[in-house]
């Protein structure tokens, strides 16, 4: 059947050759989607980005143009401003450090999880299943859920295990200042392991099985046909899998908010943004902040890409 | 002109506002259409606000429509100050002691309207809402910090109920070490709340105004918490932990602490009124076991008994479209028939001194004397002197509060920073 020449209508069009013409409909069919990723990825960012520039409040009316004081200034008092804060750089600490206990074991164990689920037991399916139930709770549903079994006074986790005489006292695991922030971890990777361990199931399953065969006629042994075999095909399901989660930790808020509130010792950037421009309104310092936030990530995420091109590019083609 | 912040507010504001809306119940009637927020659903409170606006719309001939609010206090808060600067069109607002100070700008005088009821109300809550001699809010229900303690326990230890915080050391210390060797090793003396939030800005406001040692910041603005009572009470509430209270009590709000209260482990619990009814409902386990006294006193001739001030009222914002519909649903709501049917049905404290001696009222609650002694003698947060500023101010006191009681820093060196980061925020008490 005979397709009608699209033609965007106008006369100029007559005189393109097919090259040109090809150009002008790929625009104007990437035209909503780029219109759509501009009202809602860049246009908050610009937003974002003008009102850091503001000393804008939420209580106060409009704000004025302060350039870049909300990053740093200095005033009677000496440095001031996001990047002179002390809480600033503890909050990036603490999401530092979530970040990489969090990912860090939520790999190792979604690999091992990963690798279970994989092999033909009986009953893995149902618990392919069953094991992404915490990922479907919603987080502050079961942030509230563990803070009440993590209580010193009858939290399940202290009765259970002064029961079992595996302690001999009850665990205060959301008023000791040194176990707090590994409290909030535990239930990060309970709850994120599952998502990670799909992943890499799903990388898992794209290895070939002749790729076993041909190790197992050549007598290699199933830890070294792991880290020879198994482990570089997965790889790149396991990086991109390790980008989403950690992008995900970095912005870390509801877990947090819901077990320990904004203290010094768990706040993270998120938190730390939320107290100051929910809590006192402070649009413009708070926006300075995201903004930092943000420089954070896209920095760190082209790190990572460029670092890991040759694999997660490279190898595809 | 508005900024583009502004309009990011708007835009958040007219977002959660469709969602608020959607879960919003309607009452059909003519009329016009009232809009009100009175707390988040599911709370008795909630539920009984519906009742009453509803039998105002039906005897008014108007509509009302309910707006859902999230439960907690600051958050509440910040949902209104998006309001405010939305110019979202809501007419009647519940504000918690807190709020007049930071919406001054986006509410209604009510005084002409309601002057002469004035001297029905507790002044303690006319001290809260009237801000330059302007009627911010209606006084709607009240509540108060009181301590509840386990009356069949001091009996049996033939034990009097304390006046003062160090007797209630003494009792907590000696019948917790008596019930844990009767085998309950987790019996403890004392609950309260050490999380890092409101509630625990509201037990230190106790403590120092106990200890007589000011309101952190004095009504002309100075910042007076660095003194030496201050350190006192704080030192002996640091002491509490981990001896007659268990460290979770820093991980503990108001839940928490009852259930362990609840549950039979602890001798006393310092919480709101609504404790009472829970506790000497006919199913508790703690029906006719509980009595309750006035927060004990700090040392000496400055001691004195004083739980923080709390409750809420009504507001009517500027930026609603029906204002006189308005103010007559606030009056309303809380006239004294209306809060003679919240208390009896939902056990809220009427703000109405003459209710405290109401025969329907004393029938139900024969101990009305306590909650009114414990209003009058109340001491309020410092909210009034710190207006649009007290939401940073309650957040340094209970971080660096709650940083103490972890252990992480003494009591004179927190009051110290807290005494300065006050100062640097309000340019030594002269800018608030």
């Amino acid at each position: 059947m005979a397709v009608p020449e699209p033609s965007p209508g106008d006369a100029r069009s007559q005189g393109m050759t097919l090259q040109q013409r090809r150009v002008v409909w790929a625009w104007a069919f990437m035209s909503p989607v780029l219109l759509a990723l501009l009202a809602v990825a860049l246009w908050p960012l610009v937003t974002t980005f003008l009102a850091s520039l503001t000393n804008a409040s939420i209580s106060g009316g409009d704000g004025r143009f302060v350039g870049l004081g909300n990053f740093l200034h200095h005033g009677a008092t000496g440095w001031g401003g996001v990047l002179a804060s002390h809480e600033w750089w503890r909050s990036v600490g603490n999401t530092a450090l979530f970040t990489l206990v969090t990912v860090g074991a939520e790999t190792i164990i979604g690999m091992l999880l990963a690798l279970v689920l994989s092999s033909r037991l009986r009953g893995s399916r149902p618990l392919r299943a069953a094991v992404l139930i915490p990922w479907a709770i919603p987080t502050v549903v079961s942030s509230e859920i563990w803070t009440w079994m993590l209580q010193q006074q009858g939290g399940i986790l202290n009765v259970l295990m002064l029961e079992t005489h595996l302690i001999r006292q009850p665990i205060d695991w959301l008023s000791d200042p040194s176990l707090m922030l590994p409290a909030v971890m535990m239930v990060d990777i309970w709850k994120t392991t599952p998502f990670m361990a799909l992943l890499i199931l799903a990388g898992l399953q794209t290895i070939p099985r002749d790729v076993y065969e041909a190790a197992r006629i050549d007598g290699v042994g199933p830890l070294k046909t792991f880290f020879r075999v198994t482990l570089p095909l997965v790889w790149p399901a396991v990086l991109v899998a390790v980008i989403f989660r950690m992008l995900d930790a970095l912005r870390v808020f509801d877990l947090i908010y819901v077990m320990t509130g904004a203290v010094p010792q768990t706040e993270t950037m998120a938190v730390y943004i939320q107290s100051h421009l929910v809590g006192f309104g402070e649009i413009g310092y708070a926006s300075a902040a995201s903004v930092v936030m943000f420089l954070i990530m896209a920095l760190l995420l082209v790190g990572i890409i460029w670092s890991g091109r040759k694999r997660l590019l490279g190898e595809s083609r | 002109m508005k900024t583009k912040a502004n309009h990011a507010v708007a835009i958040c504001a007219a977002m959660v506002l469709g969602v608020a809306f959607a879960s919003g119940r309607v009452a059909h009637a003519a009329g016009v259409t009232v809009s009100i927020a009175c707390g988040s659903e599911g709370g008795t409170s909630y539920d009984l606000c519906v009742k009453a606006s509803n039998q105002w719309a039906q005897k008014a001939g108007n509509q009302v429509r309910f707006i859902t609010t999230p439960a907690s206090s600051s958050e509440r808060l910040a949902l209104y100050q998006q309001w405010m600067a939305a110019q979202a069109d809501i007419d009647v607002l519940m504000t918690d002691v807190f709020y007049p100070g930071v919406l001054e700008k986006g509410l209604v005088d009510l005084r002409p309207y309601l002057e002469d009821e004035e001297t029905e109300l507790f002044p303690a809550y006319l001290k809260i809402d009237m801000l330059d001699g302007k009627l911010l809010a209606m006084p709607w229900f009240a509540a108060v910090g009181v301590m509840y303690y386990r009356k069949d326990l001091l009996q049996k230890y033939h034990l009097e109920p304390p006046q003062t915080w160090a007797e209630l050391e003494k009792d907590a210390e000696s019948v917790q070490t008596e019930e844990r060797a009767a085998g309950n090793p987790n019996f403890w003396g004392y609950m309260w709340q050490g999380k890092a939030y409101e509630g625990l800005t509201c037990n230190a406001v106790e403590w120092l105004a106990s200890y007589g040692a000011g309101s952190i910041v004095a009504l002309d603005g100075k910042v007076t918490v660095d003194n030496p009572r201050a350190v006192a009470a704080l030192t002996m509430a640091k002491s509490w932990v981990g001896k007659i209270s268990p460290r979770g009590v820093l991980s503990s709000e108001e839940p928490q602490t009852l259930q362990v209260f609840y549950a039979g482990n602890a001798l006393f619990l310092r919480s709101w009124p609504y404790v009472w009814s829970v506790a000497q409902a006919p199913d508790s386990p703690l029906a006719g076991k509980v009595g309750i006294i006035p927060i004990p006193k700090g040392p000496g001739t400055d001691g004195a008994h004083a739980g923080t001030i709390g409750g809420w009222s009504l507001a009517v914002s500027k930026y609603g479209k029906h204002r006189e519909a308005a103010i007559d649903l606030v009056k309303y709501l809380t006239s004294s028939e209306v809060q003679r049917m919240r208390f009896l049905e939902g056990a809220l404290m009427p703000t109405r001194m003459a209710l405290y001696e109401d025969p329907s009222v004393l029938a139900k609650e024969p101990a009305m004397k306590i909650f009114y002694d414990a209003i009058l003698s109340a001491s309020p947060r410092p909210s009034a002197q710190t207006g649009a500023k007290y939401n940073r101010v309650s957040s340094v006191l209970y971080t660096g509060l709650h940083q103490m009681l972890l252990g992480e820093s003494g009591p004179q060196a927190t009051v110290a920073s807290i005494a300065a980061k006050l100062d640097e925020l309000s340019d030594k008490g002269k800018d608030w």
